[in-house]
């Protein structure tokens, strides 16, 4: 079995991404039904010790699996925003960058 | 082109004839290809729902791995039976990376000596086959029999569930990590790392460039978690009696 850490710290990532899902939608993630989903699943199966059976091994790698899909996406996303979203920039602020500005012309471009 | 904004307050699941729908307040959401989007397993309904409901202004269908997998599963857009995907899988066999070493230099064939041999030997221990590795520019020699162990092994996962093996299988560019981590054997991090062991290696050598390295880092994470989580949700003995999974 994989060496997956200890499962409380598996939850606690979790619901702070579920957190951070939530964040746009004004609800609190306790709403939602992944919170649920997940909470009643460790509830079930008590995954929150540290000696677990195959069952809660199972459910473990499951979570530790998702909280990497919930962390990688927001990760990449954050990094894609950072790097690769912001598009072309305007004449303006090509001009800016070698300090010079566009010149002001009342009757527009001859 | 523009990009979709979101159109829809509240993401809810319902439960059909065929299986788990989702619904963007009341729409049903449909395939690319307009089936009704039906998923066998609640759990993967949920996470469905969660990618939607995850959007904020705009949806950003590159994030939301779970679903795109859900649409491949119904749509089946390269019209591939179940033997065929079974192949393709097997067939990266010949080139997994694991087994695929370079020479020089030596502190990275080293590395591979010790991070892939021992995934290597638990492969061939666990389905009790020879695989071997090679420095040879043809890749390893891989015996008929270990190829059909892996068939076989294979034909044993419904249709949906081998879907995600084959995507796991293609964006890890092994068939013996994809294997380690649907047996569980390793973490999705594990397997990335081991994946993309020489990108490391240079990392290590030349420095990080956050913009590509760990862009593609997060984006091999989340391709390999998702494909990973599919395949769990799709072979749950609880799902697998439902409709939609019989072949």
């Amino acid at each position: 079995m994989a060496a997956l850490g200890s499962p409380l710290r598996t939850l606690r990532g979790l619901l702070r991404e579920l957190r951070h899902a939530s964040e746009r939608s004004g609800r609190s993630y306790r709403d939602t039904p992944a919170y649920r989903h997940i909470i009643a699943a460790f509830r079930a199966h008590r995954v929150t010790s540290e000696k677990l059976c195959r069952a809660q091994q199972e459910l473990h790698f499951q979570a530790a699996t998702y909280l990497c899909l919930l962390r990688s996406v927001r990760e990449h996303a954050a990094l894609h925003r950072e790097y690769h979203g912001k598009g072309e920039r305007s004449p303006e602020e090509v001009a800016g960058l070698v300090g010079f500005r566009l010149p002001q012309q009342p009757g527009g471009k001859g | 082109p523009p990009e979709r904004k979101r159109f829809y307050q509240n993401v809810s699941i319902s439960q059909g004839e065929g299986g788990f729908e989702i619904n963007l307040d009341h729409r049903k959401l449909k395939t690319p290809q307009a089936k009704l989007f039906t998923v066998p397993s609640e759990a993967l309904a949920i996470a469905v729902a969660t990618e939607w409901d995850s959007q904020k202004d705009t949806i950003k269908f590159y994030t939301m791995h779970l679903t795109t997998l859900c649409n491949t599963a119904l749509d089946n857009p390269t019209q591939r039976n179940k033997m065929q995907l079974i192949r393709a899988a097997v067939k990266f066999l010949e080139t997994d990376t694991v087994c695929y070493r370079v020479e020089e230099p030596a502190a990275l064939a080293e590395l591979q000596k010790n991070e892939w041999d021992p995934v290597v030997a638990w492969a061939e221990k666990r389905y009790n086959v020879a695989i071997g590795s090679s420095t040879s520019i043809l890749g390893p020699n891989i015996p008929a029999r270990t190829k059909e162990t892996f068939v076989s092994h294979l034909a044993s996962y419904n249709m949906w569930a081998l879907q995600g093996i084959e995507y796991v299988i293609t964006q890890l560019k092994s068939l013996i990590l994809s294997m380690g981590l649907i047996d569980r054997h390793i973490t999705v991090e594990k397997a990335v790392l081991l994946s993309r062991l020489e990108e490391e290696y240079q990392i290590q050598r030349w420095g990080n460039v956050e913009w590509a390295h760990d862009y593609d880092l997060c984006e091999l994470r989340a391709r390999a978690a998702a494909g990973t989580l599919f395949v769990h949700l799709c072979s749950e003995s609880s799902t697998v009696k439902h409709k939609l999974l019989q072949d």
